[in-house]
């Protein structure tokens, strides 16, 4: 058992993520505290090239950007709009046709889910040109890939609420992927020797039943409003603060190594 | 100093004192009681640690973890096995608080009418919209197919003047049998149960349901036999 969690300890990824062990001396004591995002979100020193707004085409502080303006659009919008099938659609053409300033805010919404998605793979094309996955940046870009999940999920989510023909079609054909699920779904490898069926498996816990219907509605908003933006947001503290501990938005260094 | 701390760390400090500073007669003496109580069985590393001042919240010194139960540890497990069993059970009660027990969807076995209602030759999407079911009246007999595309779940549409039905997502088409012959659809339609119930009505059951790669258009459920 022992032994397990020492070689555990050895290998590369338990090090990206915690860089120093627990022996009981006075600096270790201190850099549990410094290093500890909760606890010290400011890190102690950073490299003076750091803070120089250098030579990146800025596509992570614009998703950041995007990712603010979804926040307050999308709050606005939860003022009229209504997660229910009898009213979502409704509510969506109310938005469109007679709340004053009701297109603009939706139309916010929309546009900056969408460049958000193109801002991530820009960003994360930036990163792998210029080799800022590898150490000691490494457990960032884990970070940012889980980010990326993140952000398809929230585009998924939200794709459904106007809850109209696109928007049912779309997620029950993106969810019929969810049978195939291996071990959890009820058409995936292994899923029926595990006794998965159309209504027990990982498809109906994400619709709340066997087709998409309102339980599947609801469940996309309080998903899409509550549920993972609050993840996203978790990951993105460890993201911003993970890119000051790690050197900086990564750029040539001073003396050519570190 | 008393009896009780007699195993633990001030004892320690003294039995190092001994041993580091044998020649003071007039403190051996008063140190021999303590050193002369059981002490733990490995001296040298308690001896190391003997020299820095204990914290307040620490463990004795000789104390082996869980398997000696002692008050201190023994609360300790308890707390700490309490505070796990609630988070599994939470965590296992907010799981199976999302498999919903009823579903407001339509049964999945449902009447369709009475034989006589139908046209032979006929196509009937009657039962198309509650149930995504397709009634189709042959010479002689019927057959139920499941109006779910086999490429990706979408509603094909009969179209009649061409004989087919049409998946309006991606464009896979099928022959009025269930048969693929176009688009991107891996398989046949499924054809579903269908019998007569006791009151003489069609009674399809969307349960069952017969894939023609696996043979199953010949069983006898999957057609029913009817002559007027």
């Amino acid at each position: 058992m022992f032994k397990i969690r020492e070689k555990l300890q050895q290998t590369e990824v338990w090090k990206s993520i915690f860089r120093h062990n627990y022996q009981d001396t006075n600096r270790n004591r201190a850099l549990q505290v410094v290093d500890n995002v909760w606890l010290h979100l400011h890190p102690v020193r950073i490299s003076r090239h750091a803070t120089n707004l250098g030579y990146t085409w800025g596509m992570g502080g614009i998703t950041f950007l995007l990712f603010i303006i979804l926040t307050i659009t999308g709050v606005i919008l939860m003022f009229y709009y209504r997660p229910a099938a009898e009213y979502a659609y409704e509510d969506m053409k109310y938005l469109m046709n007679d709340v004053a300033f009701g297109p603009l805010i939706r139309n916010m919404h929309r546009w900056a889910a969408h460049a958000m998605v193109i801002t991530v793979m820009l960003h994360m094309f930036r990163v792998f040109l210029t080799g800022s996955y590898k150490p000691p940046r490494q457990f960032n870009w884990v970070v940012g890939v889980l980010l990326l999940v993140l952000t398809l999920l929230l585009s998924f989510t939200g794709y459904l609420l106007p809850w109209d023909q696109l928007a049912i079609w779309a997620v029950t054909v993106g969810t019929n992927m969810a049978r195939a699920t291996p071990l959890l779904g009820h058409e995936g490898p292994f899923g029926a020797q595990l006794g998965m069926h159309i209504d027990n498996d990982i498809r109906f816990v994400l619709l709340g039943g066997t087709q998409v219907g309102p339980p599947t509605l609801l469940r996309f908003y309080v998903g899409h409003c509550i549920f993972l933006p609050i993840i996203a947001s978790i990951f993105m503290i460890v993201h911003f603060w993970r890119i000051r501990k790690d050197g900086g938005i990564s750029g040539p260094t001073s003396n050519g190594k570190e | 100093m008393s009896s009780i701390s007699d195993s633990n760390a001030p004892s320690n400090i003294s039995a190092s004192r001994t041993a580091a500073e044998p020649k003071s007669p007039a403190e051996t003496p008063a140190s021999k009681p303590a050193s002369s109580a059981p002490q733990p069985i490995i001296s040298k590393p308690v001896q190391a640690i003997a020299a820095k001042k204990p914290k307040q919240d620490r463990a004795p010194e000789d104390d082996r973890g869980i398997w000696r139960i002692n008050r201190r540890s023994f609360f300790s497990v308890a707390g700490w096995a309490a505070f796990f069993v609630f988070l599994g059970t939470s965590t296992v009660a907010t799981l199976r608080m999302m498999f919903p027990r009823v579903l407001y969807e339509p049964p999945s076995a449902f009447k369709a009418g009475f034989p006589q209602d139908y046209i032979v030759g006929e196509v009937s999407e009657k039962y198309k919209d509650d149930y995504r079911v397709w009634i189709i009246r042959e010479p002689d007999g019927f057959y139920a197919l499941s109006a779910i595309c086999t490429h990706l779940g979408c509603t094909p549409r009969w179209l009649e003047p061409e004989n087919k039905f049409k998946c309006p997502c991606h464009g896979s088409g099928f022959r009025r049998s269930g048969m693929n012959f176009e688009g991107p659809a891996p398989r046949p339609l499924e054809r579903l149960k269908i019998s007569l119930a006791d009151d003489g009505q069609i009674l399809v059951d969307r349960n069952v349901k017969f894939r023609f790669e696996n043979g199953d258009w010949t069983k006898p459920d999957a057609y029913l036999k009817y002559s007027t």
